[in-house]
């Protein structure tokens, strides 16, 4: 038999859904709504008891139930899940309903299939915290202490569920989507960090474009806005702690920035081989048009300083695109507001884009909703395909004092009408993972 | 755009019988054990107290001096894939960074450093649970029981500030784009059992894409922990059988299978552009012929008993490379040894290949190694690899009465010579539903 063509160069990727649940909200247009208008998500925490913590607040989904968006008995069937793959289930039923998938009857199954880019669920800490701490042995070392793990076994034995630490798997999210919406096709899940939901964006359309799948249910979910989380970010000396103002507290690209704003959430997308879609009468809100993929391979915790793997990755995805840094209409930043991201990033933009840096206006909204880690990209995604609708860009709020290292025009504290045709996303994680995505309007 | 072909000129490889690729085919070949009760920390109060150790491991061995001190934020997964990346990267002939440094190889590298890409599949990897107790416990009050305010206020100071990036699945690719300077895609599979195939899998389409000439690519995991070792113990996948018998705990497809062992391990592959292997004059194992995936739409927790999404990847592969059924010369199966599992990949695998399925030599390697989770794939890809390299099937460790209901013919007690031109290697997730399936083929000439 001979080898089937592996390139498929001609299938070109779309969008037809999109759902999220951000701590702005639920759903699409409200979102969008609060964005343009630069609204806050932020607050102090309240998921757990973070008040002694360095930083006491966070961008949080408040009032999540699941059985809203899947319905009481479907929602009883996932009645386990963690809080991230809840997120997931529900942005996926909005993004499935938008794409008009829930009444077609024609679809082969085996030929849909999910790439996420879903963190690992929270831990069930006050059961493994009672654990761990009766399994330390003071006396043990010397009196320096010890893990005695028969009495960790007992214990944990007792009070740790299993289907509570099956659910933590970072795999969990797409494997109850698959049940949800009866898909047989690849299922990958992706977890680079910071990057995940862009990375696994793009992978999504490699595997549509390729002929491996027709359709991909793609985007990130994650909560890390937990003890653990919180601690770890804090230790990292990554978060923001401007406790006493916790509204302004993300500011991307100001001078004043001190850390990024601990987000949760889901995004989720409906990508789709262009033709599939056509024929099936589906609504194609945008194209994936280009997707660059790098690694700094330079430290676990700085970016490159010449910001070599952030250009890379923008270079690539535009060449992928067949565009240049002239088509671009507008750039979804990483921008986390730390010190180190927002300067690095604009010097890539300034490095590739040249003369035309100053020009295209960049912006980021977690200054709006935080930082939602994995889902970050994917969440960011779905504005660029509004923007593009709507030709007009989301603000970069709590932006008051220019920084010199970031000399750019990043849209500040007004959304601002513009004809937008194409958009360039980006997504850094630590260890040096770089992603960037670029969605057009279809023509 | 031609069509790129991608083969393997690389194996590295970190298992509880051996590091290194001859070392583990040796054993194998041997028919050795490297499961016994774990020496790790005491397991004298878990249900299953045997598990695969890798003896004698350890990361400052496989990286350049400079940066050995890092080695102090890897967690062991970290460790088993620096380890895996040095071997792999050595087998292939590449002067990485890590080579040169180490004055292995003289500079400057015999390829482009943006070009080389990383994939590596990991689990959810565990916190140390010896630094994480006596952190927590510096925080309880005067009734012994933990306070979050003191922890908040003071407690987290006793975890080192690095704390988070040494659990981070994406920090086993990340070392090694850093230790080996490999700037191309770095991607994170976290699909438990299922992440090395799909690592390798998508490495496999990167480079047919071309966005990389070469990737290292596999994945690596350590469950023996007393976190991880817990977790699987809750879930009900282990032996308990095991315990005064730890070298026969694991019977994959056997009568008598009753559970799987942990194991610790991992291995990476080096996948490369087929000119670009040519070009360099690189020795090559195989060539990749075909990947496909598929997932479970029934459960996320249970096997499906018919084995369908095991078929749809094993058919979808063989498509994939051109195929049919009766050109499968060797099945290189998972087994992990939970017999409903066993039974399921099977049955999905008969479903897929027909009669072939029992007439062709099938290999289980997890008697011998165990599960070691998101990295026990790579290391079956490895030895596939050798097998075809070989024309050799080491024997399945602990397979002494095959299960007549599964029908595969597992190559038991001595390795068995035997032409083979082309296999296929598959996996499935323990929970998750993910299912992968790849196609190595002898490389024609």
């Amino acid at each position: 038999m001979a080898r089937p063509d592996r390139t498929n160069g001609d299938r070109r990727v779309v969008v037809t859904g999109c759902g999220w649940i951000t701590p702005l909200g639920d759903d699409l247009d409200g979102v969008w709504k609060r964005l343009l208008r630069g609204d806050s998500g932020v607050s102090p925490t309240e998921l757990f008891d973070a008040s002694t913590f360095p930083t006491t607040f966070s961008a949080q989904v408040k009032g999540f139930d699941l059985r809203r968006y899947l319905g009481e008995e479907a929602a009883a069937r996932h009645r386990d899940v963690s809080r991230n793959t809840g997120f997931a289930l529900a942005a996926a039923q909005m993004a499935w309903k938008d794409a008009g998938l829930d009444d077609f009857a024609g679809l082969d199954r085996t030929a849909v299939g999910i790439y996420l880019g879903g963190g690992e669920g929270p831990i069930d800490f006050d059961n493994f915290v009672a654990a761990a701490v009766s399994a330390w042995d003071r006396q043990a070392a010397g009196g320096r202490g010890d893990l005695d793990t028969r009495r960790w076994a007992e214990e944990a034995e007792k009070r740790l569920n299993a289907v509570r630490e099956l659910e933590q798997d970072p795999n969990m999210a797409a494997g109850h989507i698959a049940c949800q919406f009866g898909v047989e096709g690849p299922s990958f899940n992706t977890l680079t960090a910071c990057a995940a939901s862009t990375q696994a964006i793009g992978e999504a359309a490699c595997l549509i474009r390729r002929g491996d799948a027709d359709v991909v249910i793609s985007g990130g979910t994650h909560s890390m806005i937990h003890p653990f989380g919180t601690t770890g970010f804090n230790r990292l000396t990554a978060l923001s702690t401007r406790n006493d103002s916790c509204m302004t507290a993300s500011r991307p690209f100001d001078r004043t920035r001190d850390g990024f704003v601990l987000g949760e959430g889901a995004g989720i997308l409906i990508l789709e081989e262009l033709q599939h879609a056509r024929r099936r009468g589906a609504r194609c809100r945008c194209e994936i048009r280009g997707y660059g993929s790098t690694a700094d391979a330079f430290r676990i915790t700085d970016i490159h300083e010449d910001g070599r793997g952030g250009i890379a990755a923008m270079r690539l995805a535009l060449e992928d695109a067949g565009l240049t840094p002239e088509d671009i209409d507008y750039i979804s930043a990483h921008g986390t507001g730390t010190e180190e991201n927002d300067k690095i990033e604009s010097l890539a933009i300034m490095q590739l884009f040249g003369e035309h840096a100053r020009k295209v206006p960049i912006s980021s909204i977690k200054s709006m909703m935080g930082h939602l880690i994995a889902a970050a990209g994917a969440v960011e995604l779905i504005t660029c395909i509004l923007a593009i609708r709507d030709n007009i860009l989301p603000p970069t709020t709590n932006y008051q004092t220019p920084d010199p290292n970031c000399p750019l025009d990043y849209v500040p504290n007004q959304a601002r009408p513009a004809r937008v045709n194409a958009c360039l996303s980006n997504s850094f994680g630590f260890g040096g993972q770089n992603d960037t995505l670029i969605v057009t309007r279809i023509t | 755009m031609s069509t790129r072909r991608v083969v393997i000129t690389g194996i590295g490889l970190a298992t509880p019988i051996g590091i290194g690729a001859e070392a583990v085919w040796k054993s194998l070949l041997e028919n050795r054990s490297g499961v016994r009760r774990i020496t790790a920390f005491d397991p004298g109060r878990f249900r299953c107290q045997v598990g695969g150790e890798i003896e004698g491991l350890s990361a400052s061995q496989y990286v350049p001096k400079a940066y050995r001190k890092s080695t102090k934020v890897m967690a062991r997964d970290i460790e088993i894939a620096v380890a895996a990346a040095y071997e792999a990267a050595r087998d292939a002939g590449l002067k990485t960074r890590c080579l040169i440094e180490r004055g292995e190889a003289e500079g400057p590298p015999n390829f482009d450093p943006t070009r080389l890409g990383v994939n590596i599949g990991a689990g959810l990897i565990c916190a140390d649970l010896t630094e994480l107790a006596g952190a927590l416990a510096a925080s309880t009050d005067e009734s012994g029981r933990f306070d979050i305010r003191r922890w908040g206020a003071e407690g987290m100071n006793n975890l080192t500030p690095l704390w988070l990036l040494k659990f981070l699945p994406n920090m086993l690719s990340c070392h090694v784009t850093i230790v080996h300077d490999a700037q191309a895609p770095s991607n994170t599979i976290t699909c438990s059992e299922a992440s090395s195939h799909l690592a390798v899998g998508e490495a496999f389409r990167t480079i047919s894409r071309g966005a990389a000439d070469i990737c290292l690519c596999g994945g690596a995991e350590s469950k023996l922990n007393p976190m991880g070792l817990m977790r699987q113990q809750l879930l009900g996948r282990l032996t308990t059988s095991g315990n005064d018998r730890p070298e026969v705990a694991c019977r994959p497809f056997d009568v008598s299978r009753d559970g799987t062992v942990i194991g610790e391990g991992g291995g990476l592959l080096v996948l490369e552009d087929l000119e670009h292997a040519r070009a360099r004059g690189a020795s090559i194992y195989c060539e990749v012929t075909g990947f496909a995936a598929s997932c479970n739409a029934r459960s996320w927790h249970e096997p499906d008993p018919q084995g369908r999404p095991m078929t749809l990847a094993v058919r979808k592969a063989l498509a994939d490379a051109g195929l049919r059924p009766d050109d499968v010369d060797l099945i290189m199966t998972f087994g992990t040894g939970i017999p409903e599992q066993d039974a399921s990949e099977a049955a999905g695998l008969r479903a897929a290949l027909g009669d072939r399925a029992g007439q062709v030599p099938a290999l289980a390697i997890k008697g011998a190694v165990g599960n070691s989770g998101a990295g026990s794939g790579a290391i079956d890809l490895c030895i596939a690899a050798m097998c075809l390299r070989y024309q050799r099937i080491p024997p399945s460790r602990n397979v002494t009465r095959p299960d007549p209901a599964c029908g595969l013919d597992l190559v038991t007690g001595r390795p068995r010579e035997a032409g083979i031109d082309a296999l296929v290697s598959v996996a499935y997730a323990l929970n998750g539903g993910q299912n992968a399936a790849l196609v190595f083929q002898r490389l024609e000439v």
